[in-house]
């Protein structure tokens, strides 16, 4: 198939329906409305069903009904909606039900502003909602790359009985990039049938019942080590994540996720010319989070970079991958102000300023 | 002599003790519900809808396959189910506190799409499982944990007429309400909610059935007492009858004046 040139809303959208998603429940928040408006007109010609809930609150718990039974359904929203969504996702998790959930994160916190942000970090991957458990998040870092993970992210949802979130901000909604779709996609995990779906018990079929209420202690124990032990298989078989530039020795590694990772590579290129060494590492699942990549990355390097268009939020997570092994420095943007490749090389070239000023001592 | 068998557990109700209080309707209005599924031969294809409140756990007592529901949201999941699933017969089972005050979006919105679901709504005019607080069912001047000294109207407002409210809507709709304190009334509400499940078989309309319910525990009183409760209190706020049909306007019941409980 010939690449297209598309917007990253619509990309996304037509990626569920490449992926065989026919439902979409969700309600309007900028800066991610391409989705559903690119859903309304689409899922009618594939003979699928769009509905405009009257909040994310009731369109988290539509996925909730509709994943229950057995289909693949997603949704899409913004921050504040996210937020709202909460009480849905935390039982679907509970309920162990597959869904695709989209969030375009834009500056908080209250209502913020709708231009692009990273701040949404901890809530996507350290829970978001009430009770021990994880979404798998991903964060694409160009419009094919969320096209491809959008698509991944439904076989990921069924495979493992969990939410899937791609994470990514207002740049990769809104910006349009050449988008390609394989004509014949080969899920990328073992799909079973959903023997579990609530569709009507005919004949003898004991009754199938979606919930996540457990009154005895025991039982409810138990029910989360089971989703512990879930979240160990996906640390295990699910980590995602790319380098740049980690193939020559340098002196600073850039850790960054989504956009701000694009703008850091532009960045590396520009301070190769430079004669600066840098390299590049770009988690992609944020959730399970790639530790011990980047603590293999962070081996050749004196110094670590962070950057994210926050206040500092994944940088807990480079934190414990190294464990103090190495020096780590912040470069943070926030309210939807964003970060220069000018910015990121400037950084770059002060900490190895610094750096090498103490190895001379 | 052959045995006739004269009365005999609905397949749609599973074969189990309910946890309901001595007294409470619960039970009978979960029985009727199956009943109606066992008649219209719905059993096989109906998923139903729990809420949170004293019926919780009624994916225990139903014999189809259920969801559990956040509470208030059940319209939402209903939603959901039936827009991915319409050959499903779809039922949320949702008490006042659920539907008329968490969860009043949900029910009204469903309803105002037109969702071709059924919902049965019992109203007991309190909260029942977390221990007797007010809802926005409870009657001007009842007794509950958090009006200790009876509803107070001009801070609390009067309690919600969900029937009428949800009978002003456009879209087409059946919307009835209906009582179970005395056996005459169970054969009417059993009437109704047959008529409900007929419209979402036949695909024509949302369908809700309001049911009074009696909660003895959280009222303070004897079951009996409740009976008389219910019909001297809750029928002349809350009218009997059908609100709407899909055929259009019906004459809709009108409530007696308000009285201090």
């Amino acid at each position: 198939m010939a690449k297209k040139l598309m917007k990253g809303c619509e990309a996304i959208g037509e990626a569920a329906v490449k992926a065989g998603c026919k439902l979409f429940f969700g309600y309007p928040i900028t800066p991610q409305n391409e989705i559903p408006e690119y859903m309304a007109h689409r899922l009618p010609q594939v003979g699928g069903t769009f509905v405009q809930a009257e909040s994310e609150v009731a369109a988290s718990n539509m996925i909730y009904g509709a994943a229950g039974s057995g289909e693949r359904v997603f949704t899409s929203s913004s921050s504040p909606g996210i937020s709202l969504m909460q009480e849905g996702i935390s039982y679907i998790a509970g309920s162990e039900l597959p869904v695709v959930i989209v969030n375009i994160m834009r500056a908080g916190p209250g209502l913020g502003g709708i231009l692009p942000s990273q701040s949404d970090y901890f809530q996507a991957t350290k829970g978001g909602g009430h009770g021990d458990y994880r979404l798998l998040v991903l964060a694409p870092w160009s419009v094919q790359e969320a096209a491809d993970l959008v698509q991944d992210a439904f076989d990921l949802a069924d495979f493992y009985r969990n939410p899937v979130m791609v994470l990514g901000d207002g740049l990769i909604g809104q910006m349009m990039e050449p988008v390609e779709f394989k004509p014949e996609r080969t899920p990328c995990k073992p799909l079973a049938p959903k023997e579990w779906a609530a569709t009507g018990c005919s004949g003898d079929r004991p009754t199938n019942i979606v919930n996540s209420l457990f009154l005895d202690p025991e039982v409810l124990e138990r029910h989360n080590q089971k989703l512990k032990a879930k979240y160990d298989r996906m640390v295990r078989d699910e980590v995602r994540c790319a380098s740049y530039g980690t193939d020559r020795p340098y002196d600073v590694l850039v850790v960054a996720y989504g956009t701000v990772a694009r703008v850091s590579s532009t960045a590396l290129d520009d301070l190769r010319g430079e004669g600066v060494d840098a390299a590049l590492f770009r988690p992609i699942t944020l959730f399970p989070f790639p530790h011990a990549e980047l603590r293999a990355a962070a081996e050749k390097a004196q110094e670590v970079l962070v950057v994210e268009l926050s206040t500092g939020q994944m940088i807990e997570d480079v934190r414990l991958a190294l464990e103090g092994r190495k020096p780590i420095h912040f470069l943070g943007r926030q309210g939807g102000m964003l970060i220069s490749p000018e910015a990121v090389a400037e950084k770059v070239k002060a900490i190895q300023a610094s750096s090498a000023e103490v190895r001379r001592g | 002599m052959a045995e006739t068998v004269v009365f005999a557990r609905p397949q749609a109700l599973a074969p189990v003790t309910t946890h309901y209080c001595p007294g409470c309707t619960h039970g009978v209005i979960h029985r009727l519900v199956a009943e109606v599924l066992d008649e219209l031969g719905l059993r096989e294809r109906t998923v139903g809808i729990a809420p949170v409140g004293c019926s919780v756990l009624a994916y225990n007592y139903f014999a189809t396959d259920f969801h559990e529901a956040a509470h208030g949201r059940a319209p939402a999941v209903a939603t959901g189910i039936k827009r991915a699933r319409p050959d499903l017969i779809v039922f949320a089972y949702q008490g006042d506190g659920d539907l008329a005050s968490i969860g009043m979006a949900e029910i009204v919105h469903a309803a105002n799409r037109g969702e071709k679901v059924t919902v049965v709504f019992v109203n007991n005019a309190i909260y029942g499982m977390t221990g007797g607080q007010m809802a926005p069912t409870t009657m001007p001047g009842q007794v509950a944990t958090t009006c200790p000294l009876g509803r107070d109207v001009n801070l609390a407002g009067y309690p919600i007429r969900v029937a009428e409210l949800l009978a002003t809507l456009r879209t087409p709709a059946f919307v009835a309400r209906a009582a179970v304190h005395t056996p005459l009334h169970a054969v009417t509400a059993k009437e109704m909610l047959r008529r409900a499940f007929r419209y979402q078989a036949e695909g024509t309309c949302f369908s809700l059935v309001e049911v009074l319910s009696t909660c003895p525990t959280n009222w303070g009183i004897p079951p009996v007492e409740a009976t008389a409760w219910v019909e001297k209190n809750m029928v002349p706020y809350y009218p009997l009858g059908v609100f709407k049909t899909p055929d259009g306007p019906d004459r809709a019941p009108r409530p007696a004046p308000v009285v201090e409980a």
